[in-house]
């Protein structure tokens, strides 16, 4: 008997320890309070409950550990033998409902208020595809897609050795939604394909996007700053790699940034436009079509074209890399409802779509030998 | 005593008694955790550290996919009847199930509704990846094709379920031995009562869900799809409907055997047997409307989320009150603290832990803060490990000398239960703590700011996994070289099956039924 208690607290000892260290090691061990009003009241009531909770548990836990102690058989030979009393359960059903009825009251508000969308400041409208978020400012008419920004070698590691992985690791963005500090922004969030849901813990919004549906949500950010979160409903294969960034900036960076983007957006017009109006040499195709199939379609189908069958169909020797051209444009660019495979149509300028044809028809042994040229997408999609 | 009956696998194959029926529930449950649990590893060894060592997403994805639904349908359930099938007609005084033929089918379901679920595993296309929860449009107009296979199991294990229940009630309504009334009835059997009729209730709105994505599948229909006018979000509606009544068909039976087995250690009457059935019927009653917590980030009208706050905070109240009654049986009783008894306090200990983060889950504003992340999992996971599993761990230990005539060794015993319990414990709780900082449910890898707690995590698993080994070898060399155990193996105990019955349990119970006090 006493040696096993020696064994037991020693156990314990040892348990603590690894814990202590543990916790003293990661200062990530609760809830963040968050930087906007909804966030911080949300915390305050977590830590409310879990109060309220701890204090539930030292009475019950107490009375039971009294009980292991002192009614134990060497103690307490000769048991009770009552076994029941109304008053006892009457009071022990009250006393759970009252706390109860007193922890819902602040919630109810709570949630009213989360739920309150009205007299927002701007509008955007968070769309969720496999596995991209696509942000479309209304108000403003900027639009683009935010991609992980961690490249794959960071984290492929099966059978080989992964390269460093960076402080914000598959946190990261290739473009950040930008917004405005202290303005009432709403987020229609929706999706193209499957459930997803955005999630940055900082703001406390979750909102699930799901196709066909749009849900309306909101924040207003008290701080300045940079806030992280990840796609919180599966949504296939890599749905643990397309995090959601948010930049909040003061509004006069925020007017600077629009500008820079409506900017961008004309030169980037223009530079489409003129790519789009030359004749491609083979080589140049080859080299923009790799390079966008690498950074656009190798998460389904594959670096090497031979994707997933039969979920992501391979491209090496495949029926339609091999057949008509037209029908090749035609899947690409308006893609296949109900499956993966999305329309990148207006996802991609039409120099990189010839290219990504172009590519798929003379990678991999494909061996077409074709040039899809940009005019040729540009004749397709005025006929479309 | 006629003890007659055929040998070898024939006996095995078209036995109709219950009590070679519960083995093989039991076995069969064992062997599933085994499965689920080697899944389990696989993927608590990706989550080790931050990049992916092992597998691929997809995969990892369909191993959480499979660990769930063959914990969920292949461990947890199967377990409970087979618990129900020994003891039920014992303890109501019974010769046998009510209809033993239809008993021997349901059984014998499983095995081929299981082969055909795990063998997705080597289709083309893989085994579904979609979660346990599968939600449309994931699991129909992008799921793998080895989602039809799936639907074909789950059809059959919802069947095989449904059978289990009927006979349970027919059972007790039927053949309880004169002046076993139902409220002298033992808790167990009260508790496997009420969940035969949620089985009934819910196990065909399951199949319902699984017919409906298999016609958005194949036949044209649009059930979940808004293209075609239909509504993912129903698809959650009628799953949960199913879903939310399920953990409790997965807990109740638990309630009921540490309701037995608590008296017994604490050589005292259980507190309060009237309130008990009452709490059960309430939650089994609630249980029916707090489905849509599960989906207050789906955008549902504040109306509705209030609704389904109010009413999941209310459960607290009658499983506040089950707690309270245990810890009531105990004090001031004599107590001994022998393997099922640890169980069974750890059961209440961590099962109310998980009740408190259910009750923090349920408060919606802060839900939107905890849903789908690590949280959830570590609070299913305290009701389920310590709930489900340690429920039945107890119950084996409690009832094997009953029904092997052996005494199972009481050192290796608690050796288990404190290896359980420290591992559970070291694997469930840290990731309350990487939920709280952030992570999410179902992904292969993460930053390296969760690593701390995800390494934790893993070492604990690792070595929960083994002590279940521990188990095994516990329960086969008691069943081949245990020390003979008597009649009345522990002194509190009660009831028609120690009191009025040998030791191994006779082949067949209580030909001429028993008198009840
Ligand atoms: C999210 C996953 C995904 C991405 C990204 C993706 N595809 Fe696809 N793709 C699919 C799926 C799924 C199909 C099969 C559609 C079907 O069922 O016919 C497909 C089919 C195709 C086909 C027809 C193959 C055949 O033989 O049927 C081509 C060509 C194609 N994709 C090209 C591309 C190109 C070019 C890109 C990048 C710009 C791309 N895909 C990006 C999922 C994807
Ligand atoms: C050694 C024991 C176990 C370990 C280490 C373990 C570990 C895990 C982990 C890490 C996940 C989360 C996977 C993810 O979200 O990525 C998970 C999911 C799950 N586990 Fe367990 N588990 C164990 C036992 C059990 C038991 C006994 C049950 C009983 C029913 C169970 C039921 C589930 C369910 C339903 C899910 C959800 C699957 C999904 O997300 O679709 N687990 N488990
Ligand atoms: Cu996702
Ligand atoms: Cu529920």
């Amino acid at each position: 008997m006493g040696n096993r208690r020696k064994l037991l607290a020693s156990l314990a000892a040892l348990l603590s320890f690894i814990l202590s260290g543990v916790v003293s090691a990661s200062a990530e061990l609760n809830m963040r309070p968050g930087v906007t009003e909804t966030s911080q009241s949300a915390y305050d009531l977590h830590m409310m409950v879990i109060w309220v909770m701890t204090g539930v548990a030292v009475v019950v836990f107490g009375l039971m550990f009294y009980s292991f102690i002192f009614h134990r058989k060497s103690k307490h030979p000769k048991p009770a033998t009552w076994s029941h009393s109304t008053k006892l359960e009457f009071v022990w059903t009250i006393i759970p409902f009252v706390i109860l009825t007193a922890l819902s009251v602040p919630a109810v508000k709570l949630l009213i208020k989360m739920e309150d969308a009205s007299k927002p400041d701007m509008t955007i409208q968070v769309t969720g595809s496999q596995w991209k978020w696509h942000y479309k400012y209304l108000n403003e008419g900027i639009q683009f897609y935010s991609n992980l920004a961690t490249p794959r070698s960071q984290f492929d590691e099966v059978g080989k050795e992964g390269e460093t992985k960076g402080e914000n690791y598959l946190l990261e963005v290739d473009n950040e939604l930008v917004i405005p500090v202290n303005k009432k922004v709403r987020l229609l969030v929706t999706a193209d394909d499957v459930i997803h849901s955005w999630w940055v813990p900082e703001l406390a919004v979750k909102k699930d996007a799901i196709p066909g549906f749009i849900n309306e949500t909101w924040t207003k950010v008290l701080e300045v700053g940079t806030y992280r979160g990840q796609c919180t409903e599966l949504c296939g294969k890599d749905h643990g790699f397309m995090p959601v960034v948010v930049k909040v900036v003061s509004e006069s960076d925020y007017k600077t940034w629009v500008e820079n983007k409506n900017r961008e957006r004309i030169v980037a017009e223009k530079a489409a436009a003129e790519a789009a109006a030359k004749s491609w040499d083979m080589s140049k195709l080859m080299a923009l079509g790799e390079k966008t199939y690498k950074d656009k379609c190798a998460v389904c189908h594959k670096e090497d074209g031979t994707g997933t069958p039969p979920v992501f169909p391979g491209l090496k020797d495949s029926a339609i890399a091999l057949g008509p051209v037209r029908e090749h444009i035609e899947i690409v660019v308006n893609g296949k409802a109900g499956t993966g495979m999305q329309a990148f149509g207006s996802q991609l300028t039409d120099a990189e779509l010839a290219a990504v044809i172009t590519y798929e028809r003379n990678a991999w042994g494909n061996d077409k030998g074709d040039k899809v040229q940009p005019a040729e997408i540009q004749a397709f999609k005025a006929g479309n | 005593m006629s003890d007659h009956h055929p040998t070898g696998i024939k006996r095995w194959l078209y036995t109709t008694n219950h009590k070679d029926i519960g083995t093989m529930y039991l076995w069969f449950s064992f062997v599933m955790f085994l499965v689920g649990g080697a899944m389990a590893m696989v993927i608590r060894a990706e989550l080790y550290q931050p990049g992916l060592q092992f597998v691929q997403p997809d995969f990892f994805n369909q191993m959480t996919t499979m660990h769930g639904l063959i914990m969920v349908f292949g461990a947890v359930m199967p377990s409970m009847v087979g618990l129900a099938n020994w003891l039920i007609p014992m303890m109501i005084g019974a010769p046998d199930m009510a209809l033993p033929r239809m008993n021997n089918w349901s059984f014998w379901i499983l095995p081929f509704a299981f082969t055909l679920l795990i063998s997705s595993l080597f289709m083309e296309g893989g085994a579904p990846n979609f979660g346990w929860t599968f939600y449309a449009p994931l699991s129909t107009t992008y799921g793998p094709p080895s989602t039809d296979f799936f639907i074909l199991g789950v059809h059959m294990m919802g069947i095989s379920s449904i059978m289990g229940a009927i006979n349970v009630i027919v059972t007790v309504f039927n053949m309880r031995a004169p002046g076993m009334t139902l409220m002298k009835m033992p808790l167990f059997v009260w508790t496997w009562v009420i969940t035969a009729f949620l089985l009934i209730m819910v196990m065909p709105v399951l199949a319902g869900t699984v017919t409906m994505m298999l016609t958005d599948r194949h036949f044209g229909t649009d059930f979940f799809n808004a293209a075609g006018g239909g509504d993912p979000v129903m698809f959650q509606h009628i799953f949960w409907f199913f879903g939310h009544p399920e953990v409790y068909i997965m807990i109740l039976p638990a309630f009921g055997v540490v309701s037995e087995i608590i008296p017994a250690f604490s050589r005292k009457k259980l507190f309060g047997y009237s309130s008990m059935v009452y709490a059960t019927a309430s939650i089994a009653l609630l249980s029916f409307i707090v489905w849509a917590h599960h989906m207050f980030a789906t955008g549902m009208p504040v109306a509705g989320e209030l609704f389904f706050m109010i009413a999941t905070m209310l459960i607290a109240v009658p499983t506040g009150v089950k707690v309270f009654n245990w810890v009531a049986t105990m004090w001031r009783g004599s107590l001994t603290f022998e393997t099922p008894m640890l169980f069974s306090i750890a059961f209440v200990i961590l099962f109310t832990i998980g009740g408190f983060s259910g009750v923090m889950l349920a408060m919606a504003p802060v839900d939107f803060q905890y849903h789908d992340t690590y949280f959830v999992v570590a609070h299913f996971h305290y009701v389920l490990f310590p709930g489900a599993i340690f429920g039945t761990t107890a119950a084996v230990y409690y009832w094997l000398p009953k029904w092997t005539g052996k005494m199972y060794n009481e050192k290796m015993g608690q050796l288990h239960f404190w290896l359980s319990m420290i591992f559970v414990n070291l694997t469930f709780f840290p990731m309350h703590f990487s939920g709280l900082a952030g992570m999410p449910r179902r992904i292969p890898d993460y930053n390296m700011m969760f690593s701390d707690f995800n390494m934790l995590a893993s070492i604990g698993a690792f070595g929960l996994g083994l002590s279940q080994l521990l188990f095994l070898f516990i329960v086969i060399k008691t069943i081949r070289s245990g020390k003979k155990a008597e009649n009345k193996q522990w002194e509190g105990a009660a009831g028609l099956e120690w009191d009025q019955m040998d030791t191994p349990a006779p082949y067949h119970t209580f030909s001429t039924p028993p008198k009840v006090s």
